[in-house]
């Protein structure tokens, strides 16, 4: 037998197939495109699986094209978290459009958990549009603000406002990389309160697309005072979490 | 039948197009939440009808009654003593505030961070569709908290028939003195508007109507105890939001045949969800109609809502008024002491509210409560803080919601309720 999990993200599908002994068979990224669902058809086809869950946002939209059973992204990122890291009791994961963090009991089963409910300060998101608005590549925006010798503060968490501000301190003559370390620090600022909130110590095991950002992970280590651990493959732990749970279906 | 309806509706002064606007998306949202539901109990079909006619034949009913000479008093606010008002033969009835309508119009007059619930008394009225605030003779407000007292300044401004009851913040006897004095105050002014003085004898009959009516959605509640719950949450809202409109003494024959029928499907095991679904209080600020929003994502993900800790719900209906009382005097201290038990956030400190949310998680056997808190809501959203810690203390879990009347957060907010319906499981 072969389960798969699929994480239709806002930005990223991903699709991870497994065998029964738990060993992941293949693992599959694409970008979400306009048409989720088709996108997934393409993905799934030529896929062999037994069974299948869906999570992430357009899990319903599977659901409904493809009669699978679904799970939130919440559980999906907390079971695929113990997978790697049976001892692992927070996780955040940050993807395109949302951050969430979750506190597990000694069992693994979610027991609080907190996530931004309607905008997309602090996501995957927001790196984005303000990697464009200083001319990085996404990938380099982190190596980058690394780099920066100081950070200039960005006081702004809205998308909207927060580009405007960057754009500001540029027509000043600021230091890009400066910038783009200052826009780092205030999105940690944000996470950092929330996982005080939601799981006050221990180890936090980061997943999602944003925790490919080297940037991220340091300040969020030196902010937080706690160590930030980092699976492998961070953008396919939703995925993986889901393909668990089809397996365990009766 | 139609054509009498917008006669009506003009005669009322409605904006008849804007008035369609409203009834097709209300129809459509009926449809869609409600008629969509699976297994529910046939007596829903009074209600059902109820909601089909709810600007049509109820606003007839008003108008005939009118015409027989009783008044009709409008209000927002479960402080509004249902008992008075029948007494000296007036009709109470709920206005509308459960949709955003004419928003650009609204924020004219109230900024743009005012509670939903709030914006929307404003949009019925300018927008001109509400019927049953064009049909009263008085609307009844009243001083709770900020966000009300100060936007009634300004309808003030806007209708001729405004009444502004003032409220005590404080479980003292000061604060029992004022009810009083409010609730005589606002006696005599009923009786002045109807012409009819409130005796011994009225208001023991208005006191027992009321009663009924509340001891028949106790009835309903403690029905919902039951697992499989025999009727979804969704439907219970509605008999409660339907407790603001319709005559006192049919609604409570219509919940009492409702409740005949669930003690049946409780023999046999029937329900509106399997048995073991995971089950949710909902505690915090009242969902008036068509304010579904969050039983909809609730009922759709997996879950049943067994109980409202809300005005529409149980913070309104809790506790009935005591019969006995010979006089006026001796009836009205037992209508203000009813009244003063109520639990709103406006009070400072609040611990009665906590301990019933304890009381109805444990009595409906809920496995999680859910705070819904209307954006802007001061006195719920600083009150839910608390609540949470207090019953994640005693290991119920509990999620914050704060939301609007928008539909923009919904994919969001249907996310973070399954994910707390999984944690449930």
């Amino acid at each position: 037998m072969q389960f798969a999990g699929i994480d239709i993200g806002s930005r990223t599908i991903e699709l991870v197939v497994m065998d029964q002994a738990g060993g992941i068979v293949s693992s599959l990224k694409a970008d979400t495109g306009f048409d989720p669902v088709e996108e997934a058809r393409r993905m799934i086809n030529g896929v062999r699986f037994d069974r299948i869950m869906a999570t992430g946002y357009g899990r319903n939209l599977f659901e409904i094209s493809f009669d699978a059973p679904t799970v939130t992204e919440i559980k999906a990122h907390a079971r695929g978290t113990r997978a790697f890291f049976p001892g692992a009791l927070t996780v955040l994961d940050i993807g395109g459009q949302d951050s969430k963090v979750i506190a597990l009991s000694t069992d693994g089963r979610v027991k609080k958990f907190e996530m931004n409910d309607r905008c997309a300060a602090g996501t995957g998101k927001f790196l984005e549009i303000m990697a464009r608005a200083l001319g990085f590549r996404i990938e380099d925006f982190g190596r980058e603000a690394l780099l920066a010798e100081k950070s200039l503060n960005i006081s702004s968490m809205c998308t909207v406002f927060a580009e405007s501000e960057v754009t500001s301190l540029i027509a000043r003559g600021q230091s890009r990389v400066e910038i783009a370390r200052g826009l780092h620090a205030s999105i940690i600022r944000r996470l950092t309160g929330m996982i005080k909130r939601v799981s006050p110590e221990g180890d936090v095991v980061f997943t999602g697309g944003v925790a490919n950002n080297p940037c991220m992970r340091a300040l969020l280590e030196e902010n937080l005072g706690r160590r930030v651990i980092i699976p492998e493959d961070p953008q396919a732990i939703g995925a993986l979490g889901a393909a668990l749970m089809a397996a365990e279906l009766p | 039948m139609g054509e009498d309806y917008r006669r009506m509706w003009t005669d009322l002064g409605l904006d008849l197009g804007a008035h369609d606007a409203l009834v097709g998306a209300l129809g459509k949202a009926y449809q869609d939440i409600y008629l969509a539901q699976k297994d529910r109990p046939l007596g829903m079909g009074y209600f059902d009808f109820v909601m089909s006619e709810v600007h049509g034949l109820r606003i007839r009913e008003l108008l005939d009654e009118k015409k027989a000479g009783r008044r009709i008093i409008g209000s927002y606010c479960v402080f509004v003593p249902e008992e008075i008002v029948l007494a000296a033969n007036a009709t109470l009835v709920g206005l509308c505030s459960g949709a955003d309508f004419a928003m650009e119009e609204v924020e004219r007059y109230l900024p743009r961070n005012t509670c939903a619930l709030i914006k929307s008394s404003f949009g019925f009225k300018l927008g001109k569709v509400c019927p049953y605030f064009e049909s009263a003779d008085m609307i009844v407000v009243e001083n709770t908290c900020d966000g009300k007292k100060k936007a009634y300044e300004t309808l003030n401004d806007l209708v001729s028939n405004l009444y502004v009851m003032d409220l005590p913040q404080v479980k003292s006897e000061n604060g029992r003195e004022l009810l009083k004095t409010e609730y005589n105050r606002f006696r005599k002014a009923v009786e002045e508007l109807t012409g009819v003085a409130v005796t011994a004898e009225s208001l023991k009959q208005a006191i027992r109507t009321v009663n009924a009516k509340r001891a028949a959605i106790h009835r309903l509640s403690s029905l919902r105890k039951a697992d499989p719950a025999p009727i979804s949450g969704l439907d219970a809202l509605l008999a409660n939001q339907v407790f603001f409109y319709d005559n006192p003494a049919r609604f409570t024959v219509s919940v009492e045949k409702i409740c005949d029928e669930l003690e049946g499907r409780i023999k046999e095991e029937k329900g509106a969800f399997l048995a073991g679904t995971p089950r949710i209080l909902v505690s915090g600020c009242p969902q008036a109609v068509p304010n579904w929003k969050l039983p909809f994502i609730v009922e759709t993900s997996g879950a049943v809502i067994v109980g409202e800790e809300s005005c529409v719900g149980e913070r309104g209906t809790r506790n009935l008024t005591d019969e006995s009382g010979e006089t006026v005097e001796q009836m009205m201290d037992a209508i203000i002491d009813r009244y003063f038990q109520v639990d709103c956030a406006i009070f400072t400190p609040n611990p009665d509210r906590l301990e019933h949310i304890r009381e109805m998680a444990a009595e409906y056997r809920a496995d999680g409560v859910i705070h819904y808190g209307l954006q802007f809501c001061q006195p719920y959203l600083m009150e839910a803080i608390p609540v949470e810690k207090a019953l994640e203390g005693q290991d119920i879990p509990c999620m914050r919601v704060e939301t609007d009347y928008s539909m923009e957060d919904v994919g969001q907010l249907k996310t973070r309720i399954e994910a707390f319906i999984e944690q449930l499981r």
